[in-house]
């Protein structure tokens, strides 16, 4: 019998406050796609690092092809035959493909060859690819494309895949799927890493689930279902969120056709972005990320004042030219993508962190009320149930869900008219977000309009009345949630929309495709 | 020689420290690290080369003591910088201070002692030809050095594996280190090959353009190479061109004092560093065009988490 | 092995005695230094840092040397906090000794009578006016187009000092001056007062004082301080909250031109009398120096001034007891930086044993 091309025995990391792995056994076979799956912080990134030899485990042995191997650094990782593709791809924009694909192989190898060998392999696993373009030219998926090409050049034995769907489409995560099998038919062993039950269910042979470090358990997913999965993730039921029909009040937030040219080379131009968001409903604008979604939310908050004065409207007042804290005095807030370093200071306190978007403890010139500051400080922490040591507790000190947790009670505080938030739940774990949502969904039965930037359909189609998806700088016409599936909402991220940009770089998966992840409303 | 001669073998002579100080620079900052030291650096090689021409009577020995102290004060900014990931900004004004502080105490001694004239070979045949020769033939070796530095250099960068390590290492070390480069070796290793070209052209400057030794004699040489690789766009071709360019500007002044032009020597003296601002703002204008060109990584910390 | 590990909320201890480690580091280096070079260093150190302090007069003169470090530092401090790197403060303290000077000039050539309470203000405005506008400079090219305020500010030192040496040997030169570069010593009446009669320390110092508490009250207490702070380390947060970088540039910039500017006023009002080519002896750098070893604060500046005017009033000292060159004072005040940065990684990272993992 052969060997397990991985097995890993009893690994346990340790860092400084958290037992990242704590004795973790795995079993992967040549040919098999083997998922390892958990929420944020369960330990799968260490996982795959102690593999890879980025760092060492504190204890237990790994065996490659049935051999006790140390694996010390990647250099001894890939010499072993383990190729790894990063969910952050390590590319050189202003180098071209095959410059970058050589970097990443040994030196013995002259470019010429690989770029030969770039053009073979493309050709073999039906992928699009140029090796003299230069990277910053590619979309995000023609980037995965080159990093998984140059995965395949040094003819792995087991490829690591971290999160790879995050910035593809529903249809090109079909062709990554396509793509794997064969590598696997090679009898290439996969090692897939995610939190999307879906697609786990839909590709892997066998799934390893961690939670908080340890095993919770090892299974075949294709044998189970949506819920059963996730109890072994998190250890309970997907949270259901139950929400009435909106009640809608006045148009609050109007988009009117908004066209903005990129601002440097690597943005991406707006072009003619109508929306509409009324009191009393949550509009959601889905999309893969790196579609225009940072340029229109620095157009909404005032970050960006390029815009004609009317091509975004408050309550029918042009506001296009407006700052930020203009916009903020007449209603909108805005809780940013980023929590360190743009929605807070990180070496700041959640005190002076307050002062960035709030100016009721300001007093006359300017002068700050320490002491106000304090108590609104604290009460925005008790009221969001924000666990720090106090309103002087730094900012990067607290976890992401807390600052998260903070940030948005610091904008939902404020009581807005207008609120509009991107990525909420983004790397916060499963409580917080679930408090998060909860809370969206309460200011929009109190009378708010909420505009929710998402790259999680789930959670787009969790907590959202209306849907757009942005493409290319452009936006979909909207579409009742209720009315909308993941399909659809996939083609639409490629621009295929009627009226819409078409997408010919876009794969095009066959409807209907076998695996293809169910809409809400279907049974789980 | 005619005043064109004048001009062009002035060009060259006075645009040599300037090229040296821009390449060296140039490798820093193709790595990603800003060397605001230069000007310390340039001195420090300056003090050293005089004082090994001194005591040796060899240009070449205190040439090759400026490029060694030169680099060992880039691996002090090296190591600071790159393992202890100081500011770099911070760290560069200190090593300037401390090398002005430094060349300024050791200097001491060697004010107004003099060296031995040395005479330096010449190009045959070609030093002869009419007009230009002697103008462009008759140089140091060490002009020629500059020149010949900035060709390998290119060809490093563009021709080579090595060369395209580093460029990428400049861009995003964090890429590169998952990459499994030593990024942080490979960084100090251009900072004290930079620096010890910082120090050769603070050498030159005392023991061959003007064979003495005064207190600051660099004169913000060092500052204005730094604004040349804005200038160049980090290719050395054009660093060459740029240096060579400054150095017709100061030889200007004495250009113009000479024509009897009735300008107070100071305001004269102002020129390379008001031209400096101006080229920096021309250059500036367009912070597109530099991001466009600029190492990606230039200045920023780099951490290799695990 | 020893590496460092990031530590997940910067230690206020080693921020505190970081200074003081850098400090032993350069007291050890000099020790040695002074050993190598064949001196006593017990007495070499002695007479370098001890004996600035040893006596009234001898604290008055701390006092004064001081005063112009304070000025420029503050300012230093706020635009270093935000991320404006001004290397220029030489330049900028050059001018306001030349705004300044040329106002005493007019006053002293004219034989003007002018009362004292008209006079001081007069200077000090003059003094913030010509620093200031100086740094204004920086701040128009870097805020119009983009330049970058290290290269410009520096530019303009050697702009600043050759203007001056252009001064005071042409057309400010004192015709009753034997040819020396130097302007007449200026009339009594444009003197800064003196704190204590017979020393020379003089009410500058006190409202270098005065400046420094302004500047702390602004930059803890006020929400445009506070804006400040924020656009230097996390200018994404700064137009996430609409600050305003253009401000920050602008004001940080000319304030600290102004406060060096004023330095400058008070040094030639003050100690000097008259506008030579030696007005500063390279304050405008110390002061760097300064504002770092005093990690930024204006409290701290206030120390770290005191402790930098013992270097430079030591460095005198040893080499007109000891026979030390003075220019050592510059080699040790690069040491104390270059450790202060090495020590600094302390507050941000801690010293663990082992290899990496």
């Amino acid at each position: 019998m052969t060997p397990p091309r991985l097995e890993l025995r009893h690994v346990t990391k340790r860092y400084a406050q958290t037992v990242a792995n704590d004795d973790v056994s795995l079993v992967v076979n040549p040919g098999e796609i083997h998922a390892v799956a958990g929420e944020n912080g369960a330990g799968k990134s260490t996982l795959m690092k102690v593999i890879y030899g980025a760092v060492q485990a504190d204890a237990g042995e790994i065996l490659f092809d049935g051999r006790p191997v140390a694996v010390r650094s990647p250099h001894d990782a890939r010499a072993l035959g383990i190729a790894m593709v990063f969910q952050h791809f390590s590319l050189f924009d202003t180098l071209t493909v095959a410059e970058n694909v050589w970097l990443g192989l040994p030196p013995s190898a002259r470019l010429v060859e690989v770029t030969e060998g770039i053009r073979r392999k493309a050709a073999e696993y039906g992928l699009d690819l140029d090796p003299e373009k230069p990277v910053h030219v590619l979309s995000v998926g023609e980037r995965q494309r080159v990093e998984i090409v140059r995965a395949l050049l040094a003819e792995p034995k087991l490829l690591i895949l971290d999160e790879p769907t995050s910035v593809l489409t529903p249809q090109a995560v079909e062709k990554l799927f396509e793509t794997l099998r064969k590598l696997a038919a090679t009898g290439c062993a996969i090692l897939y890493i995610s939190h999307k039950l879906d697609e786990i269910r839909a590709l892997c042979h066998r799934c390893t689930m961690l939670r908080a470090g340890k095993v919770t358990g090892t299974t075949d997913p294709s044998k189970e279902t949506t819920a059963s999965l996730s109890r072994l993730m998190i250890g309970a039921e997907p949270p259901r969120l139950e929400r009435g029909p909106p009640s809608l009040g006045d148009l609050a937030l109007e988009v009117d056709r908004l066209t903005l040219p990129k601002i440097d080379r690597f943005g991406i131009a707006l072009d003619g972005i109508s929306l509409g968001v009324h009191q009393g409903e949550i509009v959601g604008i889905a999309g893969v990320s790196g579609n225009g979604q940072q340029e229109l939310l620095a157009a909404l908050s005032g970050e960006d004042p390029r815009a004609d004065e009317g091509m975004v409207r408050l309550f029918g007042k042009p506001i296009g030219r407006l700052g930020a804290r203009g916009r903020r005095k007449l209603g909108l807030h805005f809780v940013p993508e980023e929590r360190l370093g743009r929605g807070a200071v990180p070496t700041l306190s959640l005190a002076s962190n307050l002062l960035l978007t709030r100016d009721e403890a300001l007093r006359w010139l300017g002068f700050i009320d320490r002491k106000a500051l304090r108590d609104q400080t604290s009460g925005i922490m008790r009221r969001y149930w924000v666990k720090a040591s106090g309103p002087g507790a730094v900012a990067r000190s607290l976890s992401g869900g807390n600052l998260q947790k903070y940030i948005v009670g610091r904008e939902l505080d404020a009581v807005p008219k207008v609120l509009v938030v991107a990525q909420p739940t983004w790397g916060v774990d499963v409580g917080a977000a679930a408090q998060i949502r909860a809370e969206l969904v309460a200011l929009r039965d109190a009378g708010c309009a909420v505009l929710l930037v998402s790259e999680e359909l789930e959670e787009l189609f969790a907590i959202t009345d209306r849907l757009h998806v942005i493409s290319k700088g452009r936006l979909s016409p909207p579409i009742h949630t209720a009315e909308a599936t993941v399909e659809l909402v996939g083609e639409w991220m490629s621009g295929l929309w009627p009226g819409g940009p078409a997408a010919a770089a876009a794969a095009t998966a066959p409807a209907g495709a076998p695996g293809a992840p169910a809409g809400p409303g279907s049974p789980p | 020689m005619s005043g064109v001669e004048l001009l062009v073998a002035a060009m060259l002579s006075a645009g040599t420290p300037l090229a040296l100080a821009g390449l060296g620079l140039l490798v820093n900052e193709r790595a990603g690290v800003l060397n605001l030291g230069a000007e310390g650096t340039m001195l420090v090689g300056a003090v050293t080369g005089f004082a090994t021409a001194y005591h040796t009577g060899s240009v070449t020995l205190a040439l090759v003591a400026g490029a060694l102290s030169g680099a060992l004060m880039g691996l002090v900014l090296g190591w600071l910088v790159i393992w202890l990931n100081t500011n770099q900004y911070a760290t560069g004004l200190a090593v300037s201070l401390f090398g002005s502080g430094f060349s300024a105490f050791v200097g001491l001694s060697y004010v107004g002692k003099q060296l031995v004239e040395r005479p330096f070979p010449r190009v045959p045949v070609l030093s002869d030809v009419p007009l230009l020769g002697p103008a462009l033939f008759r140089q140091h070796p060490v002009v020629y050095l500059a020149m010949v530095a900035a060709g390998a250099i290119a060809l490093f960068f563009y021709r080579t594996r090595a060369g395209l390590v580093l460029r990428s290492i400049g861009e995003s070390p964090v890429s590169a280190h998952a990459l499994g480069y030593p990024v942080r070796r490979i960084r100090l290793a251009a900072v004290v090959a930079g620096a010890a070209l910082c120090g050769v052209s603070g050498a030159y400057l005392s023991v061959v353009y003007t064979p003495l030794w005064v207190e600051g004699m660099v004169g913000g040489r060092g500052w204005i190479a730094l604004a040349l690789t804005v200038f160049a766009t980090w290719r050395p071709g054009r660093i060459l061109a740029g240096a060579y360019l400054f150095g017709g500007v100061t030889m200007l002044q004495l250009h113009l004092q000479a024509q009897g032009v009735e300008i107070p020597a100071q305001f004269m003296s102002m020129l390379p560093y008001l031209s400096t601002i101006v080229v920096l703002v021309l250059i500036s204008r367009n912070p597109l065009w530099i991001r466009l060109n600029m190492p990606a990584s230039l200045g920023k910390p780099f951490f290799p988490t695990g | 092995m020893i590496r460092l590990e990031p530590r997940p909320v910067p230690s206020l201890a080693m921020s505190v005695l970081s200074p003081a480690i850098a400090l032993a580091l350069t007291v050890a280096a000099g020790f040695v230094l002074f050993l190598a070079l064949g001196k006593d260093p017990g007495r070499v150190l002695q007479v370098f840092l001890l004996e600035p302090m040893n006596g009234v007069r001898a604290l008055t003169e701390l006092g004064l040397k001081s005063t112009p470090l304070v000025l420029c530092a503050l300012g230093l401090a706020l635009c270093y906090r935000s991320n404006v790197w001004n290397i220029g403060a030489e330049g900028q303290f050059l001018m306001g000794a030349i705004a300044a000077g040329g106002l005493a000039l007019f006053v002293t050539q004219e034989s003007l009578a002018v009362s004292r309470w008209v006079f001081l203000p007069a200077l000090v405005l003059a003094g913030a006016a010509g620093g200031g506008l100086w740094a204004g400079v920086v701040a128009l090219l870097r805020d119009r187009f983009n330049a970058n305020e290290i290269l410009v500010s520096l530019m303009l030192v050697y702009v600043a000092n050759l203007f001056l040496s252009w001064l005071v040997f042409g057309p400010w030169k004192d015709p009753h001056g034997f040819n020396f570069p130097q302007t007449m010593a200026f009339a009594a009446q444009t003197e800064l007062p003196r704190i204590v009669r017979g020393m020379r320390l003089h009410w500058g110092s006190l409202f270098a004082l005065a400046a420094a508490f302004v500047v702390w009250f602004y930059m803890f207490r006020t929400y445009h301080g506070l804006q400040l702070q924020v656009g230097g380390p996390s200018p994404a947060a700064a137009r996430y909250a609409g600050f305003s970088a253009r401000s920050a540039i602008w004001t940080t910039l000319v304030t600290s031109g102004a406060l060096a500017g004023v330095a400058g006023a008070f040094e030639v009002a003050g100690p000097m009398g008259q506008l030579t080519p030696h007005v500063s002896s390279g304050y405008g750098f110390t002061a760097i120096i300064v504002a770092f070893v005093g990690r930024l604060h204006p409290l701290g500046c206030v120390l770290a001034s005191l402790l930098l005017s013992v270097f430079l009033i030591g460095g005198e000292l040893a080499q007109s007891r000891v026979g030390l060159p003075s220019a050592l004072t510059g080699v040790f005040q690069g040491v104390l930086l270059l450790s202060l940065l090495a020590c600094d990684t302390l507050v941000h990272n801690r010293l663990r044993l082992g290899r990496a993992r």
